[in-house]
């Protein structure tokens, strides 16, 4: 049980977009973080779009297990990266966003750092993307820092609009 | 010119960087591989939808049919 539910920082992508967000120098003061994201990106080829996550700048030694939902069709899968399910892309309905949510235990441990995440693609439609994903990145180094990025990054970028917020949960 | 966004959870400054070459690179790696993971995603999904219908023909009986089994 939480005893304090802190919020950190938080983010508003600008009108020009951003390739990544990231929250740097966290302080290492808490015993969880917690990440809660509202996102769009401008994806063309789809509705929706994987949003990854990484640590200290590093995207090795990730992997992930994943259950998702398309809205007519299930499955599971493996990647080698770590997720927060998925978000909404530019050709679901105007004006919507994907929201999503992390939690990452003990992040300044010397254990490897496991979170889960989940995110969904809403955009008012009949069909959404949605995935709950169990991460691990295999470092013994404290999260310092929290790296947002499209799954499918090539030139792809979040939307003004786009939200970040961290927070840090103290335990008794 | 693509640019990545960064808050310092110390101080609370928000500063704009743009892509380094690097940077791009990597995410043109990435655009690759998820889409290779969105393929195969959407073929393991044509797979099962096939061989439902096969097996749906080979027992002789429609989908509605099979969903009153479940």
């Amino acid at each position: 049980m939480a005893t304090t539910f802190t919020l950190i920082s938080t983010i508003t992508v600008g009108s020009g977009g951003a390739a990544t967000i990231s929250f740097t120098s966290i302080p290492s003061t808490y015993t969880d973080l917690c990440l809660k994201v509202s996102a769009r990106t401008n994806y063309a080829a789809s509705v929706n779009d994987g949003l990854q996550i990484y640590f200290n700048g590093l995207t090795t030694n990730l992997t992930t297990r994943e259950l998702y939902g398309t809205g007519s069709a299930a499955g599971s899968g493996t990647d080698t990266v770590n997720k927060i399910g998925y978000m909404t892309a530019i050709n679901a309905t105007t004006n919507t966003f994907g929201n999503g949510e992390i939690y990452i235990p003990n992040y300044t441990s010397s254990n490897y750092k496991s979170s889960s995440g989940d995110g969904v693609s809403e955009s008012n439609a009949t069909g959404a993307f949605m995935a709950m994903n169990a991460n691990l990145w295999s470092s013994t180094d404290a999260i310092t820092s929290i790296t947002l990025k499209s799954a499918n990054a090539g030139s792809q970028v979040f939307q003004q609009y786009s939200t970040a917020s961290l927070y840090g949960i103290l335990k008794a | 010119m693509e640019t990545r966004i960064e808050i310092n959870c110390t101080t609370g400054k928000i500063t704009e960087h743009e892509l380094t070459q690097a940077e791009l690179d990597q995410r043109e790696t990435d655009r690759v591989a998820y889409e290779m993971e969105q393929a195969n995603k959407e073929a393991e999904q044509a797979a099962k939808a096939a061989a439902r219908a096969e097996l749906l023909a080979r027992l002789g009986i429609t989908e509605e049919e099979a969903e009153l089994l479940k």
